[in-house]
């Protein structure tokens, strides 16, 4: 029996979904739902824009207003969304591949403008619908089809290239802590301006056969227990921190909004009409 | 007495104008030689009508943002040239295959790559048409005068919302740069086509269902209470991406027909001295301006020839080019390239009449004289 949750805001016509069993992007799926839910959104006011991969497929299940738009391109289709309908909800929901390598730039650029629109990174370390190359965000020596004799690239911390660029909102969870993961996601929906979230996820079909990490409840363990708070991550020494990532609220701050700017400019010119 | 509106004013900014009288309230774009005095001009004008202007950091960016904006229901341009214009496939493919009303001006210049930026050329005829991958259909129109840019631009936004395809406007950097004046024409006096929106109850909008008697289906605005899924995937009258092969074929060659079945709508061209030509050259843009004069002069020398211009490039004007090549005994093609619109009126009009082509790409324009001595020598 479908939930709730799954009959208000999911396309039911359109499931089941194309994901493998085990993969994590449902888990992300339904936290970004339950978080709007959570704050009664109206959902003719909510526009969901994806990018292309396993991740990005979630817009088409979910009854919003939606576009799957080109690989990497999601945060510009949604910064014209944003202009043109300013009181639109935008969030972007993307993976890592597409956020970060061919959507890089415009992942910068929109950070840098901060303009209201949420963006989700679905984090699982690989380009899951291509069959498991290796990412910008591959941990270096993982493997990768790509990568047969280990990744020899750095990986980004994408919470960190996101709060140089500017985001105002910058938060990490995963799929273990999904409590914290959907409070993120109300946060950064309420925040006034750029918000970066990254959910770490899994993708047990390629990441995690390529790397030997078991099973995806194994995966899903790995990202338990290796990450910490940041409260308690700033009081480890370099030696503990090894191996283990940041969850929580990592960046916040506050900046003028860019439509909320560009519409100064406007009304500054049709006052007095 | 109605009063007139007479203004001077340079090709860009006659774009700019009129795209503003066609509706226009999203740009984005990425500055570049020489088109880049449409941005400017956008980014003066479109807050004071209440639109909304961004530079964005890359032509990819530019038109997927302008897509974007466009279904959220906002009239929308960008403004690019040759190597921008090649950045733009990617989006164009996806406003093709969404149905995603949108106006690209490509200012041409020469080519490949960063190939002559301030000086003209004509290169773009073919990557207009087949620049973005796949199967599809385009509209593509070329103005020759600062007048002539002011009603194509609007008529680009027309066929953009009528058809709910991307229209390119291809425009030549002298064109651009020119100054001429203008009649502007007052409210009312232009038409103004606008995308059909759906009055259904929004449980029954089917985004892709095409009504009978229309020509594509109505399109929804987001926020508008109309709940509905876009996708570059191919996709069933629901907006939802399918693998069935029927559904696919059925959709492209709507796509395609909804253009090439519309033609005598679509397509406009313009003659001069050609009733009687026994000699017809083929130009469009600047090119075209040097033909015409070209024309006169041969007629002064007792050569009837005379002037066949396209101002729609695509979908071809195959129809008027067939009747063309049955009536005169030669067909002379003039372009800023080696012979790309020739191969197309070769391709319909080599059966009936010899076709000729006169073609350069050193950057400079062709002048009237050399056009009136390679008529004498064919
Ligand atoms: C321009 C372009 N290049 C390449 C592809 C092929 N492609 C599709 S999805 C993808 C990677 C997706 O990886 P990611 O963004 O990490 O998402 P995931 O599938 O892992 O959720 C690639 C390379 C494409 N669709 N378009
Ligand atoms: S390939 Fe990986 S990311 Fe894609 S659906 Fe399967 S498990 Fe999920």
């Amino acid at each position: 029996m479908p939930s709730q949750l799954v009959k208000e805001y999911f396309r039911t016509e359109n499931l089941p979904h194309i994901w493998c069993p085990g993969c994590g992007n449902g888990i992300v799926t339904r936290a970004i739902v339950k978080a709007i839910d959570n704050l009664g959104l109206n959902k003719d006011e909510i526009c969901v824009v994806s990018g292309i991969g396993c991740s990005s497929r979630a817009s088409g299940y979910l009854d919003f207003n939606t576009v799957h738009t080109t690989h990497g391109r999601a945060l510009a289709f949604a910064t014209g969304i944003k202009l043109a309908k300013p009181n639109l909800n935008v969030i972007v929901i993307t993976g890592d591949g597409d956020a970060s390598a061919i959507g890089g730039n415009h992942l910068i650029h929109a950070a840098r403008r901060n303009i209201d629109i949420t963006t989700i990174v679905f984090n699982n370390n690989t380009y899951g619908m291509t069959g498991g190359q290796y990412s910008p965000t591959t941990p270096t020596g993982d493997k990768g089809t790509t990568a047969p004799f280990g990744n020899i690239d750095t990986n980004f911390d994408l919470c960190e290239l996101a709060k140089a660029a500017g985001a105002t909102y910058v938060s990490r969870s995963t799929i273990f802590t999904t409590n914290m993961l959907i409070k993120q996601v109300e946060n950064g929906i309420k925040n006034k301006g750029f918000s970066f979230i990254e959910a770490l996820t899994t993708c047990p079909t390629y990441y995690g056969r390529k790397n030997r990490k078991g099973e995806a409840v194994d995966m899903m363990v790995y990202l338990k227990e290796n990450a910490i708070n940041i409260a308690a991550y700033d009081k480890l020494s370099e030696e503990q921190r090894e191996g283990k990532f940041v969850v929580g609220e990592i960046y916040k701050s506050n900046r003028p909004e860019y439509t909320e700017e560009y519409q100064r400019i406007i009304d500054s010119f049709s006052k007095g009409v | 007495m109605i009063e007139r509106n007479v203004k001077l004013m340079q090709g860009n900014e006659a774009c700019v104008e009129a795209a503003i009288t066609a509706g226009m309230k999203f740009y984005a774009g990425y500055p570049i030689t020489p088109s880049t005095e449409i941005a400017e001009i956008s980014a003066e004008r479109l807050p004071k009508v209440g639109g909304k202007f961004i530079q964005m950091e890359d032509e990819i960016a530019s038109i997927s943002a302008v897509i974007g904006a466009s279904i959220a229901g906002a009239k929308s341009m960008t403004a690019t040239s040759g190597p921008g214009f090649s950045l733009k496939q990617e989006g164009i493919g996806y406003a093709v295959i969404t149905e995603t009303p949108c106006v690209i001006v490509n200012v041409q210049r020469g080519g490949p790559s960063t190939g002559m930026p301030t000086a003209p050329g004509q290169g773009d005829i073919m990557q207009a048409r087949w620049g973005t991958h796949g199967d599809h259909s385009i509209i593509a129109l070329y103005p020759w005068s600062v007048k002539e840019i002011y009603y194509t631009t609007i008529k680009a936004f027309n066929l953009a919302e009528k058809y709910r395809t991307p229209v390119i406007l291809l425009l030549d950097e002298v064109i651009g740069h020119m100054r001429e004046s203008i009649e502007l024409p007052n409210e009312g006096e232009v038409e103004i086509y606008n995308r059909k929106k759906p009055t259904c109850l929004t449980e029954e909008y089917k985004p892709y269902k095409v009504k009978e008697g229309d020509i594509v289906p109505e399109m929804a605005g987001f926020g508008e209470g109309y709940r509905f899924h876009v996708t570059g995937l191919v996709h069933g009258e629901t907006g939802f991406p399918t693998n069935n092969g029927k559904i696919a074929e059925e959709l492209i060659r709507r796509l395609i027909g909804k253009i090439e079945d519309n033609k005598d709508d679509i397509v406009e061209t313009d003659e001069y001295l050609l009733d009687d030509a026994d000699i017809a050259i083929v130009a469009f843009g600047s090119t075209a301006r040097a033909a015409k004069s070209a024309v006169d002069t041969l007629r002064e020398e007792g050569i009837k020839a005379g002037l066949f211009r396209p101002i729609t490039i695509w979908p071809l004007a195959d129809k008027p080019l067939v009747e063309l090549a049955k009536k005169v005994s030669r067909i002379v093609v003039v372009e800023m390239n080696l012979g790309q619109y020739y191969l197309e009126v070769d391709r319909v009009a080599g059966k009936y009449t010899k076709v000729d082509r006169f073609g350069r790409v050193n950057g400079d324009l062709i002048t009237p004289q050399e056009i009136v001595d390679f008529v004498k020598e064919v």
